[in-house]
């Protein structure tokens, strides 16, 4: 039986024979799973328990959590009673079709594509997240890649709080090869924002990217710091920052969600970067978080190299989520 | 979510009341939201199932207090096992006799072990002994710039090796000259912070089994991001099959994470939790509680204080009675085992001796032994139920029966019982003395009688 059984009131308990065949399946290697469910759902309009309990599986697995879970079953068991199927092949297509449409797609104004045409110049982007997710690494990839594209770009530091962090994103923006607005460690993030973006206008440069100090949502004033920080910037450029992309840790669990409300109150976030998919966290977090907030995820992280960053593919994605098991 | 979720539990046991025991049907509901509620503070799907069947099992059965229902006690249940599982024995560092002691620190990518690297060694600094901070990060971009950073902010010194202005990279190497240095220049610690790492990353994780084969630390400790979700599992395993750490640090508790991690950290590795961190800055460091965590996991505290205080009002309820009855001379061992269950729920002999004023100090460097009320129980549990009742029927041959069911010898039954018998004398004097209204401390009477002394092993010294 699935973990949410009686969460969500079943038409159709299984029978004890259904049970233990269910359970005889389970106990032996996943690999079989399509060719059983071939047999059992042939022609059906109903999904079977067996099904609804591997993809409940496979989401909380994923960090999907239990409330998208449950809305990702509704939806399958919805689209089955309306249009019934009679393979396996397209249940699973289905399955895969429903996850895909939950997350948002890109926008034309913040195109993922680093050749793209971009509607403003210089085109501002500003980078947020919790402490240690990777916005610091985002943007030196996010910057090499704009480079390579044959932009100019500008990097602000506007983390001046941690222990070298200008350092740090100094080191990238010579691995980029780009240049770098900075003051010194302990100055106002919002006057770096400042002065980053009227360099930007008097240099000419066509992206512009802000790293901002790692910060817990839950912390009110860092908040209101990085409201502020963002207002600043509209004073140089009218509608600077033209893209805030708020950074996931693929590892984190539900927090992911809280994090999302409160940075989007703060500072309007229009996208999602969705760090360290290359470890065996599925970062299925976003599911939920791009169809709540109504954000798409832009860019994924895939290891530590320059070379490391991806646009977000979510086919892909959900492929990756059921991995060999769907 | 509390309204919704106790309206759901009362919803659901309003048409069994009047049902003495835990059992399937009536805790049913109750069942699903203490699951929903594991899953959503990201305690691993596996480890939630198997966790919550465990606790239902055990709960089977057992008695239901008058005023509170059998899902309120369901979750008061789960949260003790979970406060259970989540704590055991507090342990700290291990410490060679001879230092330096080596503490090697690993984890993923970010999760904080730079800070808090720089944090134990404030703690150790102000302990008033020396430490120093090993580079062993050679790749994160200014890694070892953070850390000297962090270091000079409390006046720690850092190895680490720079060629043309780039760190050496060789972090074995620079663990190892860490640990030489540490012995030249007489520092007593040494903290080695590596770079993060993918557990799938076996170039690197072979680089941090090459650095413990080498320096043979006393200590490695696994530090993980309170926020993790389900992955928890699979690095904790992963860093635990390969380094075999002896304990986790967790970090990034200042925020609101529920932090079901720690949970399923504890179920698939056993290691303790030795240290949270709280915060960016190097005073935000503090010991591990696991009562609060298994608080912060369930988010059911309401229901857990409901059940605690109706527990409370149950045991006044018995301890008058109790009061009545050693007024009228059946006061037996049952009562008596009773009691003690009670004393030991209170807390650790240790820990109780410990909030005494003036005695707290002298306590801490001696040997108490929890145990010392084993002994006692083991002869009780021995006892049938009519001895238990009646002591007066127990003889020779069921003095030496009892003995060989608990391990004792016949001698320490004798004692029991003489004990025993005084101790009821005297308890019927004090409650006549004392009067209606006034409880009876029977602490005060296991002092009187010497408990301590019996069963041979370390005593209370009460
Ligand atoms: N494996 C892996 N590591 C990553 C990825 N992105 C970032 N990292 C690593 O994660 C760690 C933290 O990255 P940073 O870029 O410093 O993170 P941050 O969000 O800027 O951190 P703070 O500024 O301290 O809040 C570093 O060790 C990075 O190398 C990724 O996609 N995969
Ligand atoms: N709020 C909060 N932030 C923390 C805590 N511990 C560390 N941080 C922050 O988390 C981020 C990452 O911390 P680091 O100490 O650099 O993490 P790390 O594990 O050394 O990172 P890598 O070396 O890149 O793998 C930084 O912004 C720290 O300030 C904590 O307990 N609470
Ligand atoms: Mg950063
Ligand atoms: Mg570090």
């Amino acid at each position: 039986m699935g973990f949410f059984d009686r969460f969500k009131p079943r038409t159709n308990e299984p029978s004890p024979e259904e049970k233990e065949k269910l359970e005889e399946g389970l106990e032996k290697t996943r690999t079989s799973f399509f060719g059983k469910l071939d047999r059992m759902v042939r022609g059906k309009d109903e999904v079977d328990d067996l099904v609804l309990d591997q993809l409940e599986e496979v989401l909380v697995t994923s960090d999907v959590g239990v409330k998208t879970t449950l809305d990702i079953i509704d939806r399958v068991e919805a689209r089955v009673a309306r249009d019934q199927f009679v393979s396996t092949k397209e249940l699973n297509q289905l399955i895969r079709e429903e996850i895909t449409h939950l997350m948002l797609d890109e926008v034309p104004e913040m195109p993922a594509d680093f050749e793209a045409d971009l509607p403003h110049t210089p085109h501002v982007v500003m980078v947020v997240g919790v402490n240690g997710v990777g916005k610091t690494t985002s943007i030196g990839k996010i910057a090499y890649r704009y480079k390579q594209a044959g932009r100019s770009v500008l990097l602000g530091a506007g983390d001046t709080f941690r222990a070298a962090a200008i350092e740090q994103l100094e080191i990238w923006a010579n691995r980029a090869d780009v240049d770098l607005i900075k003051q010194s460690h302990g100055s106002d993030p919002a006057a770096v924002a400042f002065d980053t973006l009227a360099a930007a206008k008097s240099r000419e440069a066509e992206v512009v990217l802000i790293d901002t100090a790692g910060r817990l949502h839950t912390r009110r004033g860092l908040m209101d710091e990085l409201s502020k920080v963002k207002r600043v910037m509209s004073k140089q450029i009218p509608d600077a920052p033209h893209e805030v992309l708020l950074v996931l840790d693929a590892s984190t669990g539900q927090n992911a969600i809280r994090q999302a409300e409160v940075f989007t109150e703060a500072v309007d976030v229009t996208g999602l970067v969705l760090t360290k998919l290359d470890g065996t966290a599925k970062g299925g977090i976003v599911i939920g978080v791009s169809n709540e907030f109504k954000v798409p995820v832009k860019y994924i992280g895939v290891g530590e190299g320059i070379d490391d960053l991806q646009i977000f593919d979510r086919r892909a994605f959900v492929e990756a989520l059921f991995g060999d098991q769907f | 979510m509390f309204e919704s979720l106790s309206d759901k539990i009362e919803g659901a046991i309003k048409n069994v009341t009047g049902q003495g025991r835990i059992n399937e049907l009536n805790i049913a509901a109750t069942m699903r939201e203490i699951r929903r509620a594991l899953l959503d503070a990201d305690v691993n799907y596996q480890v939630a199932r198997d966790f919550t069947d465990q606790v239902k099992e055990k709960a089977t059965g057992d008695e239901v207090l008058n005023s509170v229902t059998p899902g309120q006690q369901l979750v008061k249940i789960v949260h003790d096992e979970l406060t259970e599982l989540l704590g055991g024995e507090h342990v700290g560092i291990n410490e060679p006799d001879y230092p330096p002691t080596v503490i090697l620190v690993a984890g993923l990518q970010g999760s904080g072990k730079t800070t808090f690297c720089a944090k134990l060694a404030r703690h150790f600094r102000r302990q008033g002994r020396a430490p120093l901070l090993a580079a062993a990060d050679v790749y994160r971009p200014a890694a070892v710039n953070q850390l000297q950073k962090l270091a000079s902010e409390i006046d720690v010194p850092v190895y680490a090796r720079m060629e043309n202005g780039e760190p050496l990279q060789d972090a074995v190497r620079v663990a190892k000259e860490a640990v030489e240095e540490a012995r030249t220049k007489a520092r007593d610690v040494v903290i080695i912070d590596t770079a993060g790492r993918m557990h799938v990353d076996e170039r690197m994780m072979q680089e941090v089994t090459d650095i413990r084969d080498t320096v043979e630390p006393h200590e490695i400790l696994f530090v993980v991001d309170s926020m993790t979700g389900q992955d928890a599992v699979n690095t904790a395993k992963e860093f635990n099959e390969q380094l075999n750490f002896d304990g986790v640090v967790l970090t990034k508790l200042d925020g609101d994470t529920r932090g079901g991690a720690a949970l399923s950290i504890r179920s698939v590795v056993n290691k303790p939790i030795k240290f949270a961190s709280t915060g960016e800055t190097l005073d935000a460091l503090t010991e591990f509680y696991p009562e609060r965590m298994s608080q912060r996991i369930l988010g059911m505290g309401d229901i857990v204080t409901f059940v605690e205080k109706a527990q409370e009002e149950f045991d006044e309820k018995k301890a008058e009675k109790l009061r009545q009855k050693m007024q009228s001379d059946d006061f037996n061992f049952e009562d008596f085992y009773q009691q003690l269950q009670r004393i030991k729920k209170m807390g650790s002999m240790k820990d109780l001796l410990g909030m005494i004023p003036g005695i707290g100090k002298k306590v801490r460097n001696l040997d108490v032994d929890d145990d010392a009320f084993k002994h006692i129980e083991a002869m009780i549990l021995s006892m049938t139920i009519e001895e238990r009742l009646n002591p007066s029927v127990i003889d020779g041959s069921r003095r030496r029966r009892i003995a060989k069911g608990s391990g004792a010898r016949v001698r320490d039954v004798n004692q029991l019982l003489k004990q025993f018998k005084e101790m009821k004398k005297m308890m019927k004097s004090m409650s006549k003395l004392m009067g209606k209204g006034r409880k009876m401390d029977i602490q005060q009477m296991l002092n009187n009688m010497d408990v301590g002394k019996m069963g041979g092993s370390a005593k209370p010294p009460f």
